[in-house]
């Protein structure tokens, strides 16, 4: 009873240490906001104003007041969700990014079960068997891994798997244009058409997220198997390794249960530093493939200057990493009970 | 690759735990790295020893040599000239004349690869160059004095890395401006925390260290035992940052204008010559984005390998 009671109070405390880094972000992006190149309210007033109406723009956004008041304003507008409009659009930002967000998602977590998928099993191979092939192999994967630039492996698989083999359907968006979208529920499509009961269209989803996925994929296997293999080598070199093989318990369950087990916390520490470049990397993943998520929203929205749909993904980037980090700090007292927050 | 554990990327940076300082060994009172002895001829040997277990440095030390000429001789170098075009000539898959082709405006992709070197490393070098500085002098701050000023700056370097970074610096660049000096301040401002953490946590070691106290009882103040004692004994595991770190600025600077930010369209640079390729892929077109993407790739990698090799010269404890 005591012990519930300590987690549940260690899980209180980690929640509450995000709200510095919160409120950090949140100074961050609203300082981004303000440090437009000239004017904002030139800016929004358009190419066709007066100084009068300059003049009104500037009493309307707020921007004569003090730079604390401001501030309080901005606080304001977070809380009841308004991230101000997009130009292009013409919709309120934070309305564009929710109904952009689930195909990043889709995307995103899709490349990282699949990076997860093959660079825990390489990692352990490689730890359990050293100096072979797949060590080798692992090393190879890993070195040259980190110097992919994301967007030159996609194209390089759209060349290779559209143009030439023709296996990959045309890298453009989620859905080939002869589908409709399945109706909402989840906002990924290929759970949405399974729901709906449209086998065909799944399929035709799934085939659209085969190769971003990929690519993405790709991007964060180097930093996860690499993990993976040095945590391995160090958990099954250590005495209670030798202790279990000693008392005679059986390989599978050493290596899974005793060293795995062990492993996995470094391993689920580089998921957060994994979701950061995964994050940054999905934004030129989706350029590459025309994926309408809320990274190409943002490079739409780069190219016309429209400053609020920019700053509008910013923060939701960095209020979903924050998200992320808190709960990879959570799975951790999951994973091992030794686990203290503030140690 | 075989290492574990110390900052060596930024993946590996979250992960690096803070050198604690040995309770008993004394923090190291030389550099990392150079032995007892006749340093200069033993650090020789070591570097041939690390050359030879490690052919991989041998062939990024090349590459290296090469990068640097092409950013130097590049414009000179160069067999056309790379903003002419010609549209007798467009779209040509590579040849002996053209040895990576022509863009669909007739214009040579190899010149304007080669040309496009000096600008990709000068922002690279540049805004390493900054977060190098800067980090190091608050990093070093915030480990000798301790206090508010750590508490201050590891709060801000805290919030920096809330942010992914490269959207943070797609966001640095929208509010600055969209030009190339921006896209320098953007790379320095995300890599900045990893220098600044380091130099803390190797600071942080050392600075009640035996030499230390020596050089402030002979009158040495703070800030000079700071400057010439403590800090040249953490600069060895720092450059190992920044060789590792340029291959990251250079993709970070190279996706940013991917996506169309800070160099405008006639300039060669790598990303946007990927980003203008890339229309031509799915037509066949491959050379376009594909080439200049495998320069970059292998600038990249030239300087993540000779990263690894500095670091195997530098402290060969952390090979594993």
């Amino acid at each position: 009873m005591a012990k519930v009671k300590t987690k549940s109070s260690l899980v209180l405390g980690r929640v509450v240490q995000a709200i510095p880094t919160l409120i950090g972000v949140i100074v961050v992006a609203f300082l981004l906001t303000r440090a437009l190149p000239g004017d904002p309210a030139v800016y929004f007033a358009g190419p066709a104003a007066t100084a009068e109406s300059i003049e009104q723009v500037r009493v309307a956004l707020g921007l004569d007041k003090s730079m604390p008041e401001q501030f309080l304003i901005y606080c304001r507008d977070l809380m009841t969700g308004n991230l101000g409009e997009s130009i292009s659009t013409g919709q309120p930002v934070l309305s564009d990014v929710m109904s952009r967000l689930p195909a990043s998602l889709e995307l995103t977590l899709t490349a990282l079960l699949l990076s997860i998928g093959v660079a825990l099993p390489l990692g352990i191979l490689a730890a359990t068997q050293p100096g072979t092939w797949i060590d080798h192999l692992c090393r190879l994967i890993v070195t040259a891994g980190v110097s992919l630039p994301v967007f030159f492996t996609g194209l390089l698989l759209v060349y290779v798997l559209y143009y030439l083999l023709g296996i990959a359907p045309s890298p453009l968006g989620r859905l080939d244009f002869i589908y409709l979208s399945p109706p909402q529920v989840t906002g990924f499509y290929v759970f949405d058409a399974l729901i709906a009961g449209d086998a065909e269209t799944a399929l035709a989803a799934l085939r659209q997220l085969v190769l971003p996925a990929m690519t993405l994929g790709l991007f964060t296997l180097a930093p996860i198997a690499r993990m993976t293999r040095a945590a391995m080598l160090q958990a099954l070199g250590s005495e209670f390794i030798r202790t279990a093989r000693a008392a005679g318990l059986g390989w599978t369950k050493v290596l899974f249960a005793y060293a795995l087990r062990n492993a996995l916390l470094p391993i689920v520490t580089t998921l957060g530093m994994v979701f950061s470049f995964m994050l940054g990397a999905n934004v030129l993943v989706e350029k590459v493939f025309a994926w309408p998520g809320i990274g190409s929203y943002a490079v739409e929205a780069l190219v016309v200057s429209d400053y609020a749909a920019v700053q509008g993904f910013v923060l939701t980037m960095a209020i979903l990493f924050v998200t992320i980090n808190l709960l990879i700090d959570l799975a951790y007292t999951a994973i091992d009970p030794r686990v203290g927050f503030d140690g | 690759m075989k290492h574990t554990e110390i900052a060596i990327d930024p993946f590996a940076a979250s992960v690096a735990p803070e050198p604690a300082p040995a309770p008993d060994a004394g923090p190291p009172l030389r550099p990392h790295g150079a032995p007892a002895g006749r340093p200069s001829l033993s650090l020789a040997r070591h570097l041939v020893y690390v050359l030879k277990s490690n052919p991989m440095t041998l062939v990024a030390s090349v590459l290296f040599v090469v990068m640097l000429l092409a950013a130097v001789f590049g414009p000179v170098l160069a067999p056309y000239n790379p903003l002419k075009s010609e549209a007798a000539a467009a779209l040509q898959p590579p040849s002996f004349s053209h040895w990576f082709g022509t863009d669909d405006l007739g214009r040579d992709v190899f010149s304007r690869v080669l040309v496009a070197t000096r600008l990709d490393l000068t922002i690279a070098l540049a805004a390493v160059a900054i977060s190098f500085v800067l980090g190091s002098i608050v990093g070093s701050l915030a480990g000798y004095y301790g206090g508010w000023i750590d508490k201050i700056t590891g709060r801000i370097i805290d919030t920096i890395m809330a942010f992914p970074l490269f959207v943070l610096a797609m966001g640095i660049v929208a509010a600055l401006g969209n030009s190339v000096e921006n896209i320098v301040y953007a790379t320095a401002i995300v890599n900045l925390p990893f220098y600044a953490r380091m130099a803390r946590a190797e600071v942080n070691v050392r600075r009640d260290a035996g030499f230390v106290q020596a050089a402030k009882l002979s009158g040495n103040t703070d800030l000079r035992a700071l400057a010439t004692q403590i800090f040249p004994n953490a600069l060895p595991p720092m450059m190992v940052q920044i060789s590792l770190n340029l291959g990251w600025a250079i993709l970070n600077a190279a996706g940013l204008s991917f996506i169309g930010l800070g160099v405008n369209p006639p300039t060669p640079e790598w990303g946007i010559m990927v980003a203008e390729g890339a229309r031509f892929i799915v037509s066949g077109e491959w050379w376009l984005a594909l080439l200049p993407g495998a320069v970059l790739m292998l600038a990249v990698f030239t300087f993540n390998m000779l990263g690894d090799g500095l670091r195997d010269l530098v402290d060969p404890r952390q090979r594993t």
